[in-house]
């Protein structure tokens, strides 16, 4: 007999390693350092936008290796680290704070690799450096919060109505709505039955009072929309934050991932993420006293909050307009050298802010601050618990009504008002949130890792290649061919996986993959061996060892596989990226190792008559 | 032909088993013990707290570091070299409170501000408690999904005696480098877990073609006591068990020497681990699905049963 693969499985082995091949090709092109512009919420990236970049790093003599407009960004390319410091500073003071300009290393792919979708792979945090973030979201506030806007809503839709009500307020997880007569009552027991889905009402005929209560759906419903808030504000945060290629991301029930390449201040990462900063605008109550709230008689319908130069503040329960609203905020200076952020609200804030003022003018308006700090402290269910400190910045009497521009004086220092002025552009957290894990690798570990995982990559693959040839001679060689096939295969999937990540893990994954790599052949050639002692011809060994050793390899390659798999399941961040290496290594091994070198065999021995076999 | 196994008879491993199991025996009492005595060194991925590592210019001072922190107050901090003399490591227990999360960034500013050299910020870690609580339990769940996903994969594939065998030997190997990582006083951390799992993986890719071996002999050869059949299949794959191994650990030695501090554990873990599932593949995998009355009844190829057999004549 003789051993032959049709041509379609010849010419397929060959697509495949050399379509791997050609995507793992740009990571041997290395990355640029460059700059990365993009718009931010007001203005737009476009070619004028480039021509400004490209003229004002002209005029700074910085040499460019390229600029280009790609994806609505501005991406420019230049030739050393101290260049991309400069061009950012410069780039910052020519554009201004209304784009986000970042620092990035831009794979230095060639545009024909390119036009095909080949990119190189993407380094984890342990090899390129970076901050990774653990965030953990405060549920109990966050429905705190929607609750209370929920007893808002009903408020008004009651008083649109024209149902009267003596009290709407929040007890615990319900809305409690007390009536006044008993027409009142079965009118609202309508209206809130029809118009309040997802809601569950727990109606009292004889106190006349209803609890709207939040079904389980619902419950969750609010929670998950609570968490992608969340996840949209961290966003825009990391952009105002100017940070390349960020990850935000949920995790779980209730934990947010952020991971920033490159950032080596995590401090000001931290200040800038963890606040929940909000600002809230209310009436001040002037027709009762503070000291009678003071002495514990707050009067219904207001509250009484500290005033941030001192004493207290009595102001009215309903709030004009919360931090939502706003979509643009700056800091500069008034006309005594105060500090004061100047805020530009949405089109329904301008409408609420301009019908609130019309009637009110002369009347004083305050501006509360609200953030929550981590107490450090743990409830039973091991939940972080946070305090919420709210204080009054500032009292202005409204001199004209109000529209959707206007700005707040009365705040500290300069760098609170930036601070500030960034947090409110990005809009406030809908719930508190604290860091609960935090990695940050330097610039230089990073590049070791890097350096020191190629080392080894290398170092095992040189011995293990001498073995074999040694060991297995000829057919040594060909199982080396498929090594390195696989090493090309592995290389080539995790770059056109958009999601895999290569981390120092995933470095000693492929470093065991090649040791491992090398079981199936030898799983043949031992099984080849043994035919040849059992006085078969050499093509009969050849068939008859690839047959027998195929479900052995495939059952103990699966087994395997379903560790792999479970480590990925459970594993986080560098673990993951073992896990991934792990797994892509022994499918691409199993086909360099089967398919691949009986290909090669084949071709060689396979389709003609020998007598003996170098194995 | 170079081979490293030479033999034309099968090899006496069943005639040994005894010993084996002594030997395997006192090495699991041995971890078992050291594991509820000195207990795992966990790493910060599971105790929670902060790790600091910084790189001076020269050969760092120790204890000028440890002086500078106990005046800021971080008297507790647990200061090393790490790697070479320039690397210091700083470790420190969980604390209550806001501060825990701006730790790292304080003693960073610390050291900086009371040393005349640079210094360069090579990594910080944070661990909230909780996160390595749920780690912790997360760990040992993995742990278990695997075996018991293997364990339910070989007994549908090959047998139950073979799959509790295999099973067996998996967490042996387990027990045992756990043990190892107890008595050297090693650190226990998330890259040790996943190499923990790496030899599950191995132990078992090994373990599954010795088992291979045996169902295909005693479906061979019509003779022969079931210890003949086993001897016969872990003579037959010996060379292979070898050489993989050999392999494997040339790769892991690469890795040991070369890869740096991060993965040391990994590395020392993985080739621990190799040793061990090798030997547990060869004597204990087989030895107690022998143990367990394995026969070649249990692995003969099912009957096909005719379609349509078992149902009902239609009314």
């Amino acid at each position: 007999m003789l051993n032959k693969f049709p041509l379609w499985k010849n010419l397929m082995v060959v697509f495949i390693v050399a379509f791997a091949a050609l995507y793992a090709l740009p990571n041997l092109y290395g990355e640029d350092y460059a700059v990365q512009v993009s718009a931010g919420r007001t203005v737009t990236v476009n070619t004028e936008t480039l021509g400004r970049v490209e003229s004002a790093l002209q005029a700074a003599d910085i040499e460019m290796k390229g600029i280009a407009l790609e994806d609505e960004q501005v991406l420019v390319r230049l030739n050393s680290d101290s260049d991309q410091l400069q061009a950012r500073d410069v780039i910052l003071r020519e554009l201004g704070t209304d784009y986000f300009v970042a620092l990035n290393l831009a794979a230095a792919t060639p545009d024909w690799l390119e036009s095909l979708g080949a990119s190189p792979m993407k380094l984890g945090l342990d090899l390129r450096g970076g901050v990774h973030f653990l965030m953990e979201v405060d549920m109990g506030e966050a429905m705190r919060k929607i609750l209370d806007q929920m007893r808002d809503t009903v408020r008004t839709d009651l008083r649109e109505e024209r149902i009267r009500y003596s009290g709407v307020n929040r007890d615990g997880n319900d809305v409690v709505i007390e009536l006044r007569s008993a027409e009142d009552y079965a009118a609202a027991e309508s209206f809130l039955n029809n118009q309040y889905q997802g809601y569950t009402l727990i109606d009292d005929e004889a106190t006349q009072t209803i609890r709207l209560r939040m079904t389980e759906d619902k419950i969750r419903e609010t929670q998950d929309y609570a968490i992608s808030q969340n996840v949209t504000i961290l966003r825009n945060r990391v952009n105002e934050l100017g940070v390349a290629e960020p990850v935000v991301q949920r995790q779980g029930a209730d934990r947010i991932v952020v991971q920033l390449p490159g950032v080596q201040d995590t401090a000001r990462a931290k200040e800038i993420l963890g606040a929940t900063a909000t600002l809230e605008f209310r009436f001040q109550d002037t027709e009762n006293s503070v000291f009678d709230a003071e002495a514990g008689r707050v009067p219904f319908g207001s509250e009484l909050y500290p005033n941030r130069n001192g004493g207290n503040v009595l102001l009215k329960q309903d709030v004009i307009l919360t931090g939502d609203h706003i979509v643009n905020a700056s800091s500069s200076f008034d006309e005594n050298q105060r500090p004061q952020v100047n805020i530009t609200l949405d089109g329904a804030g301008g409408d609420k802010m301009s019908l609130a003022t019309r009637d009110n003018i002369g009347r004083p308006m305050a501006t509360l601050f609200i953030e929550f700090k981590a107490t450090g402290e743990r409830d039973e269910e091991g939940k972080i618990i946070f305090e919420r400190q709210e204080e009054v910045i500032n009292v202005a009497t409204i001199q004209a009504r109000l529209g959707s521009a206007f700005r707040i004086t009365g705040i500290g220092s300069q760098q609170e008002a930036q601070n500030l002025a960034l947090l409110l552009r990005a809009g406030a957290l809908i719930a508190p949130i604290q860091i609960v894990e935090e990695r940050t690798i330097g610039p230089s570990l990073g590049a070791e890792n890097v350096q020191m995982g190629i080392q080894a990559i290398v170092a095992g693959f040189i011995m293990v290649i001498i073995f074999m040839v040694i060991y297995y001679r000829k057919f040594g060689l060909v199982a080396n061919l498929a090594l390195c096939a696989n090493v090309v295969l592995i290389v080539g999937v995790m770059s056109m996986i958009p999601g895999a990540t290569l981390t120092l893990p995933g470095m000693a994954g492929i470093v065991l993959t090649v040791g491992m790599a090398v079981d199936a052949n030898v799983l043949i050639f031992e099984r080849i061996r043994e035919e040849i002692k059992a006085k078969r011809s050499p093509q009969q060994a050849i068939h008859h060892g690839y047959d027998s050793a195929l479900s052995t390899i495939a059952d103990a390659n699966i087994t395997t596989l379903i560790a792999a798999i479970i480590l990925f399941a459970v594993g986080t961040g560098p673990v993951k990226g073992f896990a991934v290496t792990l797994a892509i290594g022994i499918l691409t091994s199993m086909f360099t190792s089967i398919i691949g070198t009986r290909a090669v065999i084949n071709a060689i021995w396979g389709g003609k008559r020998i007598d003996k076999l170098s194995v | 032909m170079r081979e490293l196994v030479k033999t034309e008879n099968a090899l006496p491993f069943m005639k040994y088993r005894f010993v084996s199991w002594i030997f395997s025996a006192i090495l699991l009492v041995g971890s078992i013990a050291s594991l509820s005595i000195n207990q795992l060194n966990w790493g910060l991925d599971f105790t929670g707290g902060t790790v600091i590592e910084v790189g001076y210019d020269r050969p760092a001072d120790l204890s000028a570091v440890r002086a500078v922190l106990t005046e800021r107050g971080f008297g507790d901090a647990v200061v090393q070299n790490f790697g070479t003399q320039e690397d210091v490591l700083i470790r420190l227990e969980p604390r209550e409170g806001l501060k825990a999360q701006e730790l790292g960034d304080q003693i960073l500013r610390a050291l900086q501000e009371s040393s005349d050299g640079t210094i360069d910020m090579r990594r910080i870690e944070f661990v909230g408690p909780q996160v390595g609580d749920e780690l912790t339990e997360q760990g040992g769940l993995a742990m278990l999904t695997a075996l018991i996903c293997i364990l339910l994969y070989i007994a549908v594939r090959f047998e139950w005696r073979l799959a509790l065998g295999a099973v067996g030997a998996l967490a042996h190997d387990v027990i045992i480098t756990l043990g190892l990582f107890s008595v050297l006083g090693l650190e226990f951390d998330l890259t040790v877990l996943a190499a923990l799992l790496a030899v599950i993986g191995y132990s078992i890719n090994d373990t599954v073609v010795v088992c291979d071996r045996i169902r295909e002999n005693f479906r061979k050869y019509r003779k022969g006591t079931p210890e003949e059949i086993i001897d016969g299949a872990i003579t037959d794959t010996l060379s292979r068990t070898v050489i993989t191994s050999l392999t494997t650990v040339l790769v892991l030695l690469a890795l040991f020497f070369l890869g740096g501090q991060l993965i040391h554990g990994f590395a020392t873990a993985l080739l621990f681990g190799i040793f061990i599932g090798t030997y547990s593949s060869i004597f204990i995998a087989s030895g107690l699905a022998h143990a367990l009355g394995i026969s070649r009844e249990d692995l003969m190829p099912p009957e096909v049963e005719k379609e349509g057999e078992d149902l009902e004549p239609m009314p």
